[in-house]
């Protein structure tokens, strides 16, 4: 009997078509992705994306040139050279972040005593080039200039946990 | 058209070789429109299957996903192997597609549009699309690579078995119509179940040599499940490994020209190609012109198409042989018989 049942069932497709019948259901189902470039997905207040350089509300930098980020980056994506400034302050002259280097691990800015330097909640930073991937201070301090308002309400956001 | 032309003032050679010239590229420019087309549909059809969206960013809903791949692939670098058989692996892909597009000519669109009305328009059909694998074996031979060697082999194998039993079915076809011509073959189909529905379809002895067909034109366009040559898990990409830019596209544009054609003979030889499904006007759709009810017809065995690929996993080897050889051909062979045998008994040749 069952031999006879096999017979006919895989002389009738039967199995295709339990099978199309199944992914035609599907065919009509609502769609469980998001409809990305136009819709996005929520991020954490701790998400990790581009670097960016902030300053202080006055439009002062942040970044005291303490080269703690250089030494704790385990990529050593990172360079910086500093001078002091006229007014005897100690800054930056130089700070490149090679993102093609970078890892986002975030260490950066675990070690910035000053917030300066922070990863933002940009991700769409594809570029056509290697060479644009090569970040240097005024890279970093535009995207500060463009990121500050999300940037400062993660940091707020996730304050009452470090 | 011919008239037309003669119509202008010009011997009948001129007037003939323009009315060709205008009709292949009729024919050949919105085939390659809707090669771009079906590529988006297929993608579409498999994103929603896989409950994804699928290309949505180029155009409206995407529908321009094709143009922007065409653009980006015809502006890449040609990469020809050092160790390639560089004449031959130029060759390839240009066999491939015009093999393709050479097969479209007996095509009947509607009554009387067809390019080349030849008497043997199926017998055509069959020695064009046995000379598609040429392409696929120069590329696999020419590439000097392992990869697309061993995707060539398996593809001529393949072709060669299923187009046995292809050549039984379309016998089944033939025997009923009793002519080659495509046209007429269609022609033949009008009113064939019981004067009201139209297509050898709804005939008990020839729906499942429709069956058969239908997946032996799978296994013909090598796709899911007998996509074999391109077996992404096992040969890299098959034949299609070491080309590059306006080569690989017409690779692609090849093989998608051929999958729409294996529609097109599905709706054709099956369906009452650009007749209306029911033999009866209902609906004044006898009004409704015989090309958009092929396009119609086309378009849902595509459908058909993608919704296998969506569906069904990757035949082994040795299964689709099995298949070709011990089951395939039996079976059309046993209906040959079948059918001429039911056609001598009743007198359908009078």
């Amino acid at each position: 009997m069952s031999a006879v049942t096999h017979f006919i069932k895989s002389f009738t497709l039967w199995e295709f078509v339990k099978a199309h019948a199944l992914t035609l259901k599907y065919f009509f189902k609502p769609k469980v992705t998001i409809n990305y470039p136009f819709e996005k997905n929520p991020l954490s207040p701790r998400f990790r994306g581009e670097h960016a350089l902030r300053r202080y509300p006055n439009g002062e930098e942040r970044c005291i040139a303490c080269k703690l980020c250089e030494a704790v980056c385990p990529a050593q994506a990172i360079t910086i050279e500093s001078e002091p400034r006229e007014d005897g302050s100690r800054r930056t002259t130089r700070y490149d972040i090679d993102m093609t280097k970078c890892i986002y691990c975030g260490f950066c800015q675990e070690a910035c005593p000053v917030d300066a330097i922070v990863e933002g909640p940009n991700f769409e930073y594809a570029t056509e080039t290697r060479e644009e991937l090569l970040y240097d201070k005024a890279k970093l301090l535009a995207n500060g200039d463009k990121w500050e308002r999300a940037i400062a309400a993660n940091l707020e956001a996730d304050a009452p946990y470090r | 058209m011919t008239e037309f032309f003669q119509s202008l003032g010009m011997s009948y050679e001129w007037a003939w070789g323009l009315a060709t010239l205008a009709g292949i590229l009729l024919i050949a420019l919105p085939l390659m429109l809707a090669v771009a087309m079906i590529i988006y549909v297929d993608r579409k059809v498999w994103a929603a299957i896989n409950l994804r969206r699928g290309p949505n960013v180029v155009g409206p809903f995407g529908l321009l996903q094709s143009f922007a791949d065409g653009l980006k692939v015809f502006l890449q670098e040609t990469i020809i192997p050092s160790a390639a058989n560089k004449g031959i692996f130029i060759l390839a892909p240009i066999v491939t597609f015009t093999v393709a597009l050479a097969a479209w000519a007996v095509i009947p669109f509607d009554a009387g549009m067809v390019l080349a009305d030849i008497n043997v328009g199926l017998l055509y059909i069959l020695a064009i699309s046995s000379l598609s694998v040429y392409g696929v074996i120069m590329a696999g031979w020419a590439s000097n690579s392992k990869y697309p060697f061993f995707s060539a082999m398996r593809a001529s194998a393949q072709m060669i078995s299923y187009e046995v039993s292809i050549g039984f079915i379309l016998v089944c076809v033939v025997l009923y119509a009793g002519t080659f011509n495509l046209s007429e073959i269609v022609m033949a189909q009008e009113g064939h179940g019981f004067g009201i529905v139209n297509g050898y379809v709804f005939n008990l002895l020839l729906f499942p040599m429709w069956v058969m067909f239908f997946i032996s034109c799978l296994a013909e366009t090598q796709r899911v499940p007998f996509d074999l040559t391109e077996a992404e898990s096992e040969l890299v990409a098959g034949y299609q490994t070491e080309y590059s830019s306006m080569s690989f596209a017409l690779f692609w544009l090849g093989e998608y020209a051929n999958i729409l054609l294996m529609c097109m003979l599905n709706a054709i030889l099956f369906f009452g190609g650009w007749l209306p499904p029911l033999n009866i006007d209902l609906i004044p759709w006898f009004d409704i012109p015989g090309i958009v009810w092929l396009l119609l017809k086309t378009f849902f065995f595509f459908f058909m198409f993608s919704w296998v690929m969506a569906t069904v996993p990757r035949y082994r080897y040795d299964q689709l042989m099995r298949l070709g050889w011990k089951v395939f051909l039996p079976i059309s062979l046993l209906f040959v018989v079948l059918i001429s045998g039911y056609l001598m008994a009743t007198g359908h040749y009078g």
